[in-house]
Formats: structure tokens, C-alpha cells, sequence
């Protein structure tokens, strides 16, 4: 095939869901694509020389390489390629912002002048995960012998398994603890269903259980061990726990019945599955009107939850305007198809309630926006005199975490910056304190799934130095 | 053989709808201190409850819990036998209670209250305080573990709503008569029901004597990432979880915690209908 007929291949589209149904279950809205539809989609990419997807692509996955063989039906071999740089493609397939990432220069779209034209690698890689996970056949590495040294990982989430992933096939012992009953981090409690099915998170944790990781739940370190105490059984310790501290706003009313953090919305929803009560038994407010403050991928989870627990209006309130929100598009596009309204350039004042503290509404202002802050985007003004109150029942704060405070508070020799995030070199997550590694949302502020993935998997090198060379 | 993790090893019904547990933690045994907690699941599709650690015993490897029914999951941990096993425990949580000689320290327990407050009366006493403990509860079977707690204090005051046990009246009427009888209290520790720990703040309030309350906000996660168990003390919003639990008494904002504990009321109360006891 020559490039004029791979550029004259149509974008292959993923079937989804329909928005009327979807919103009554937990499904997952894209539906996949079929095997012919995936090979047709591979056959897009010019296989490029100097391929500007692996540049932008956090983990630098040989991506001509693993659409070559997506084209040529051999999605086994196209896995192997994926995994030799990432260890989750089910989940990064899903949840990557791929639009700003691998698919943001891509030639195809470069040339069609559309970015919508880009490969749709993201989708294609998501397509030979979920392919190996439905011939039942899980492929295991050969494991090197036992290097005899032992490696404690603190956090389930994406950056923690990463570790644990690597350092157990460069044949170390690895014993994961995390704090929660169940793995996975905001894979699992906050990302949901309909977006990350967290069968998928299980299949990639049975799949380190077999090469041998051994996994602690309800282990809350820092409280039944210490850092230290963990550096007494283990030759090196990475911590991953992440950025689980919500922010909130420090407004009127923001403690009344029927606020929470996302993350408390989302963690009944998601990890508790609250959308099942009373089937199961954790409670979780359903409300008719629900107010979403916030613009980011956790804002339009948060909503569309809403949506799926019966809220008859979900409303999104972000103090920019739609340019300046930080969620995915295709986030933003499947929230509106559902329904999910959006009122740009408001801010809350204060939330309202009636005499039992049960919230009522909220009173908003409305903004314009001025010069460009320090991230670039335009600053909102609050304009006196343009306050109104939108009646609702709930009010999830999505405004943002910051880094979990647990290990830093209960570990003073490791140092953290000025947003609580804990210092660690760029090239291998080495701490302030020896032996002691970090990587993920810790470190970087709320940030990304492949990019926490990216940062387990330095770490995990420089695990390996220090243990096998003592290198530090 | 040693048992497995979270099995159940005794059980005794110390009080109408009120059990004790000793579970085998030994990790949890050995770690924890006065003031902490764990949170629990009883099944697969359970809540995360927390209750605290009234107690351990780091050789056999157990803590001990005590629970009262009051909902779904308090009344299914009460349905377990022993050799059975929770589902989850998670802990120590919470931050220790801050122990130190003070002198004379009132230590307050309401209804169940007293489980908790146990291990802290312990540890006040250990420190070489001067205890005076109060007990109190509507009727006389709802007092628990007097005989330990007795053990243990200098002085023991027991009061019940209905008079069937010692004095008769609410705890707070019995802090008010020692605070006037001109005697120095250094030391006010109270964990009950909301409303009973705001009394004795407001009672203390006047006087200026240091108060301890210990807090029972609903919890999820427990390690401060969910902000559910969030109160506003002295101005600031704090998290139960970690902060806490226990807090100034008198810079606590009572009637806002209070007000959150009745978030899920409705819902509660359908699980609560298809069980056999319903919510008190
Ligand atoms: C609702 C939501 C939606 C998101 N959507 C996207 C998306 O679409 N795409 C994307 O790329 N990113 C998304 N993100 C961001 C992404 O999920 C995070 O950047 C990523 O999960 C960070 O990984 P991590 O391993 O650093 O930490 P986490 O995933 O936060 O995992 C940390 C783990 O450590 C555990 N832990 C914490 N403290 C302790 C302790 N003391 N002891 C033991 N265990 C502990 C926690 O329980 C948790 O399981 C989203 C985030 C949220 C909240
Ligand atoms: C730090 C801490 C320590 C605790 N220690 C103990 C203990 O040692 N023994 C004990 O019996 N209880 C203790 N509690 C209270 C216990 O957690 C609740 O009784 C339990 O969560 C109720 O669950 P349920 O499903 O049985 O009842 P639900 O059906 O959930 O609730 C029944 C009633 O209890 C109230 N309630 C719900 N959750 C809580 C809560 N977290 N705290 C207080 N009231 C609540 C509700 O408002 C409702 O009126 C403690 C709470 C905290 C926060
Ligand atoms: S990991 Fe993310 S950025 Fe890299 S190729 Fe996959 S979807 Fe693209
Ligand atoms: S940039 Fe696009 S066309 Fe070029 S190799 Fe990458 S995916 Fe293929
Ligand atoms: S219980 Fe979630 S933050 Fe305290």
C-alpha cells in the first residue's frame, strides 16, 4: 500500500453506547473496535521515519512498529511491542490524553489537516489489550533467576504497579502495600466504571500476582510501618501514593449536607459501588440536581456519575470559559452527549441550605477573563453585581488534590516542596533520604496516569541500580 | 497453627446490643496507641465502618472491639461467630491521644463511649494523673466495662437518665457538681454521643478547663483522602481521620458535625428496614 492509499483510508470510528441508555448503566461507552475495523485503522500510519507520536509519547512506545503489526493481524506480537515500554496498555488505551500526546503531530492529520484524522492509537492500542484479555490466554515473561534483594512498593496506583512490574521481572522480590482494600489507586476509586472497567485493573493485578509481586491491602504505611521500618526488611523502598488529598474552596456552606470531594463522590460510586445500594451497603446521596465544580477530567467523571446515580440535571460550573478547561475532549463531547450542562465563567460564593443543613443551591458570580496567568491561561475577574443562585441538591468540589500528606507528615527526613509534593531527581525518583524512592501524583501534583507510569519505570531502573550496585 | 488474618478469636455480648470482639491483627496489635482506630468491612459489599481499638494484647496477637448495633453494618459485625473472619481491618488510623502529667483528669464516657474511652483512661492513669472517671448511660445495662474502667480510676462516678444505676441524671450534671464543690480538674477527656460531648464542652466552657473531645464523623477511606469525615474546629476545616480524632472541645462547631452525621439518613434507614433490629 502507498501512502496516497493509506491517506485515503476513512478514520475507523468506535461504536459507543447510546447517550439515552449509557446513563442508566455502569457500561463503558465506547464499545471497541472489531479485529478488521483495527487493521483497517493501522493501515492509516505512514510508518513515519522520524515518527513525532514516540517523541510525544511519554514512554516512548514504538508505535510505526506495533501498528505494522496490528496491519498484519498479528496483535500478539504488536502486545509484546506495546509492553516492551508499557506495562498497561488496556488502561492507557482509555484514559491517555492521546489527542495532546502520541495523535497531536501525527502525519496523517498533518497532512489531512484535521486532528481528528490523526491515527487513532490510543484506541488501537487499548484494541490488542483487550484482544489478549479476551483469548484468556495470559503471555508470561520469562522470569531471570532470584536476585535475592527485596523491593517494598507503597500505593497501588499506575506508578506503583509499574515498579513492582519491573522490578519483579529483573528478578527482585516485591511486596506492594496498599492502604485501600482493593488495588489500583484512582484506577480504581476514582476513574469509573464507564470509563476504566475495573476488570481491567484486576487483570493487570492477577497478572503481576503470577509473576510473583505479593500484594498487602488495608496497610496503611506510615501508621502499622514506618518508612524506616519498611528499610529494615527491604533493600529499597519506592513510595506511590499519590495526590489523594482533596482540595476544597474555603467558602460558606462548603461543609453542609450534600457537598463532597470528588474524590468522597467518586470512592462511594467507584471503589464502594454505591451505584448498586442497598445491594451493597454504602450510601451515596442521589439527587436530582447536582452542581460540579471544576473543569478537569475529575470534574466530567464526577457528573456523569451523577447522571448514572439519576440526577435529572448535571451541571458543570467552571470559572474559565471551554477553552481553558482541562478535561479530554472526548471527555467533555461524551459528557454533553449525555446531557451534562455546562455554565462557563461563574464561580462559587457560598453554598445555601435549608434549616437541616441540607444544601439548596448555590450562589454563583460571573466572571471574565483577563491577562494570562503563570500556566498560560487567561485569569478570571469575578464582576461585581453579577451574582445569581442555581438551586441544586449536591455540590461535588473537583477543583483539583494536592499530594497525600500521610508519608511526608510521618517521615520528616524525606523533604517535600511548598505544595507538599515529595523532592525527587527526575532521572530516578532518589529522595532526600537513602534508599527511598518516589514517583507518581506525589511527586508531580495531580497529574497523569502514563506519566506516573512513566516515572515508576525510571524509578524501578534506578531500584535496580542501587540494589544489584548500591549505586545512589 | 496461627490463625488467619481478621478471624474472630472470642466474642461476648457485654450489654444489650453491645459486643465485644477480640480479632486476630497482630501487625495492628502490636503498633497501635490509645486514641486510634481502625475501620472495618463485615462482607464483600460492605461499608467501611470505623470503631476503635478498646484495647490489645500484642502476645496473642488481638484487638479488641467493641460494638454497638445501631445499622447494617454494626448489627451483621454482631451476627459474626467466632473462628469466622471480617472481611477487612485497616489500622492503626487516627493520631494517637497526646498523654501527660496533668494532675486531675475527668475522663467522661457516654453509652459506648466508654469503649474508647478505656484505653486513653489507661493511659492517663499510666501517666500518673489522678482519674476521676464519669459513666453514663440511660439505664443501667447500657453502662459497660465499669469493672475495668473502675480498676483503674481514682474515683468513679456512675449516673443513668432513668436512675436504675447510680446517680440519676446526665453526666454533665455530675461534672458540674465537681467542678463547683472548688475542687482544680487540669483535664477534661469526653467520647459519647454528639450532643453529649457539646454539653460538656459548653460546661467546661465557663471555667476554662482543657477539654478533649474524641469525634465519630462519618469515614470512607480513613487516610484523609476523601475529606467526608471533615469538621470545622477553631475556624479551619480538619479531617477526623488524621488530624484527629480527638479535638478542642470548645473550638469544635458542634452543630455542624452533628448536622453531618445525619448525611445518609434516609438511606440508612431503608438498609435498616429489611434487617432485624432497626436504627435506635
Ligand atoms: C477522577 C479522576 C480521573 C482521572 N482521569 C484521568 C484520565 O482520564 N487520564 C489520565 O491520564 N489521568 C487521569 N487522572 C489522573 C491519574 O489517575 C493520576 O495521575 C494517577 O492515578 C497517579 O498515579 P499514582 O500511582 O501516582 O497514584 P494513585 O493512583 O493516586 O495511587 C496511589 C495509591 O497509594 C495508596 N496510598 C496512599 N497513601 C498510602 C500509604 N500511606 N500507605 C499505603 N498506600 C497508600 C492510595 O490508596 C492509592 O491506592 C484522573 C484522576 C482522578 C482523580
Ligand atoms: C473514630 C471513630 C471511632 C468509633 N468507635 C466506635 C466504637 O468503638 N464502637 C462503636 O460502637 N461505634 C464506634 N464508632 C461509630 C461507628 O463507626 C458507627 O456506629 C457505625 O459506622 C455505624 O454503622 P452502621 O452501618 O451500623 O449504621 P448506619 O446505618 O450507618 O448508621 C446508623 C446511625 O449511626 C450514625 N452513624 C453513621 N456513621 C457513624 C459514625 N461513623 N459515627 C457515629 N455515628 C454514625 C448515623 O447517623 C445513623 O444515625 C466510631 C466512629 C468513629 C468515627
Ligand atoms: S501510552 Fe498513551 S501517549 Fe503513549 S502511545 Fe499509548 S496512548 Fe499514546
Ligand atoms: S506520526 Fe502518525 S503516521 Fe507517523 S508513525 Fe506515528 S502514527 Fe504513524
Ligand atoms: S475518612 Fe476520608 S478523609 Fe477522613
Amino acid at each position: 500500500m502507498n501512502a496516497k492509499e493509506r491517506l485515503a483510508i476513512p478514520p475507523q470510528h468506535m461504536a459507543e453506547q447510546d447517550p439515552a441508555v449509557r446513563i442508566h448503566n455502569q457500561n463503558e461507552v465506547p464499545m471497541g473496535f472489531r479485529p478488521e475495523q483495527a487493521i483497517q485503522e493501522a493501515n492509516r500510519c505512514l510508518q513515519c521515519k522520524k515518527a513525532a507520536c514516540v517523541v510525544n509519547c511519554p514512554v516512548g512506545i514504538d508505535i510505526p512498529a506495533f501498528l505494522a503489526l496490528v496491519a498484519q493481524g498479528d496483535f500478539r506480537a504488536a502486545l509484546s511491542k506495546i509492553k516492551e515500554k508499557n506495562m498497561l496498555p488496556a488502561i492507557c488505551g482509555r484514559v491517555c490524553p492521546q489527542e495532546e500526546q502520541c495523535q497531536l503531530q501525527c502525519s496523517v492529520a498533518k497532512i489531512l489537516k484535521s486532528r481528528e484524522a490523526a491515527v487513532s492509537v490510543g484506541k488501537l492500542e487499548r484494541f490488542v489489550a483487550d484482544w489478549e484479555r479476551s483469548t484468556g490466554v495470559m503471555d508470561l515473561p520469562k522470569l531471570p533467576p532470584k536476585t535475592g534483594k527485596r523491593a517494598a512498593v507503597v500505593g497501588s496506583g499506575p506508578a506503583g504497579l509499574t515498579v513492582a512490574g519491573d522490578l519483579i521481572r529483573l528478578g527482585h522480590e516485591v511486596t506492594v502495600f496498599e492502604a485501600l482494600h482493593k488495588p489500583g489507586g484512582v484506577l480504581t476509586y476514582g476513574i469509573p466504571e464507564f470509563r476504566l472497567p475495573k476488570e481491567i485493573v484486576d487483570y493487570e493485578v492477577r497478572y503481576l500476582e503470577k509473576l510473583g509481586v505479593e500484594f498487602k491491602y488495608n496497610y496503611v504505611i506510615g501508621k502499622i510501618k514506618s518508612v524506616d521500618e519498611l528499610l529494615q526488611e527491604y533493600d529499597a523502598v519506592f513510595i506511590g501514593t499519590g495526590a489523594g488529598l482533596p482540595n476544597f474552596m474555603n467558602i460558606p456552606g462548603e461543609n453542609l449536607i450534600g457537598v463532597f470531594s470528588a474524590n468522597e463522590f467518586l470512592t462511594r460510586a467507584n471503589l464502594m459501588r454505591s451505584y448498586d445500594f442497598p445491594a451493597v451497603d454504602t450510601p451515596i446521596i442521589r439527587a436530582d440536581r447536582v452542581a460540579t465544580v471544576g473543569g478537569g477530567n475529575v470534574a466530567m467523571d464526577s457528573a456523569r456519575t451523577a447522571l448514572r446515580l439519576g440526577a435529572g440535571r448535571s451541571i458543570v460550573v467552571y470559572r474559565r470559559s471551554r477553552q481553558e478547561m482541562p478535561a479530554r475532549v472526548e471527555e467533555v463531547e461524551h459528557a454533553e452527549q449525555e446531557g451534562v450542562e455546562f455554565h462557563f465563567l461563574v464561580n462559587p460564593k457560598r453554598i445555601l441550605s435549608d434549616a437541616d443543613g441540607r444544601v439548596t443551591g448555590i450562589e454563583l458570580i460571573r466572571m471574565e477573563l483577563g491577562e494570562p496567568d503563570a500556566s498560560g491561561r487567561r485569569r478570571p475577574i469575578p464582576l461585581p453585581g453579577s451574582e445569581f443562585i442555581l438551586e441544586v441538591d449536591v455540590v461535588i468540589i473537583a477543583i483539583g488534590n494536592s499530594p497525600n500528606p500521610l508519608i511526608p507528615r510521618e517521615t520528616p527526613d524525606i523533604q517535600t516542596n511548598k505544595w507538599g509534593g515529595i523532592i525527587a531527581d527526575a532521572a530516578g525518583g532518589r529522595t532526600s533520604k537513602k534508599g527511598v524512592f518516589a514517583g507518581g501524583d506525589i511527586v508531580l501534583g495531580a497529574a497523569t496516569v502514563i506519566l506516573a507510569m512513566g516515572e515508576g519505570r525510571r524509578a524501578a531502573k534506578a531500584m535496580h541500580d542501587y540494589m544489584t550496585n548500591g549505586v545512589w | 497453627m496461627l490463625p488467619e488474618l481478621y478471624t474472630i478469636l472470642s466474642k461476648t455480648v457485654i450489654a444489650p446490643r453491645v459486643t465485644r470482639f477480640d480479632v486476630y491483627v497482630p501487625e495492628i496489635a502490636r503498633k497501635r496507641r490509645a486514641g486510634q482506630f481502625v475501620i472495618i468491612r463485615v462482607w464483600e459489599g460492605g461499608e467501611r465502618i470505623p470503631l476503635t481499638i478498646a484495647d490489645a494484647d500484642p502476645q496473642a496477637g488481638t484487638i479488641t472491639l467493641i460494638s454497638q448495633s445501631v445499622g447494617k453494618t454494626t448489627r451483621l459485625l454482631a451476627e459474626k461467630q467466632i473462628g469466622e473472619k471480617l472481611q477487612d481491618v485497616v489500622g492503626p488510623l487516627g493520631t494517637a491521644t497526646h498523654i501527660e502529667k496533668w494532675g486531675t483528669v475527668v475522663c467522661i464516657g457516654g453509652g459506648i463511649g466508654a469503649a474508647p474511652l478505656h484505653p486513653i483512661a489507661q493511659a492517663v492513669k499510666g501517666a500518673g494523673n489522678y482519674l476521676i472517671t464519669i459513666l453514663g448511660a440511660r439505664t443501667r445495662e447500657l453502662i459497660i466495662l465499669e469493672k475495668e474502667i473502675r480498676a483503674i480510676s481514682d474515683e468513679i462516678i456512675i449516673t443513668t437518665d432513668d436512675g436504675s444505676y447510680g446517680d440519676k441524671g446526665l453526666v454533665t450534671e455530675s461534672l458540674q457538681k465537681l467542678i463547683d464543690s472548688g475542687r482544680t480538674l487540669d483535664k477534661i477527656i469526653t467520647i459519647g454521643p454528639a450532643i453529649m460531648m457539646k454539653m460538656v464542652a459548653e460546661t467546661t466552657r465557663p471555667f476554662q478547663i482543657p477539654t478533649l473531645a474524641s469525634l465519630n464523623s462519618i469515614m470512607v477511606d480513613g487516610t484523609g483522602m476523601c475529606g467526608g469525615c471533615r469538621v470545622t474546629v477553631a475556624g479551619q476545616v480538619k479531617f477526623v481521620c488524621v488530624d484527629g480524632p480527638e479535638f478542642d472541645a470548645h473550638q469544635v462547631e458542634w452543630s455542624e458535625m452533628m448536622l453531618r452525621l445525619n448525611t445518609f439518613k434516609e438511606y440508612e434507614c431503608r438498609l435498616s428496614a429489611n434487617g432485624k433490629e432497626g436504627r435506635e
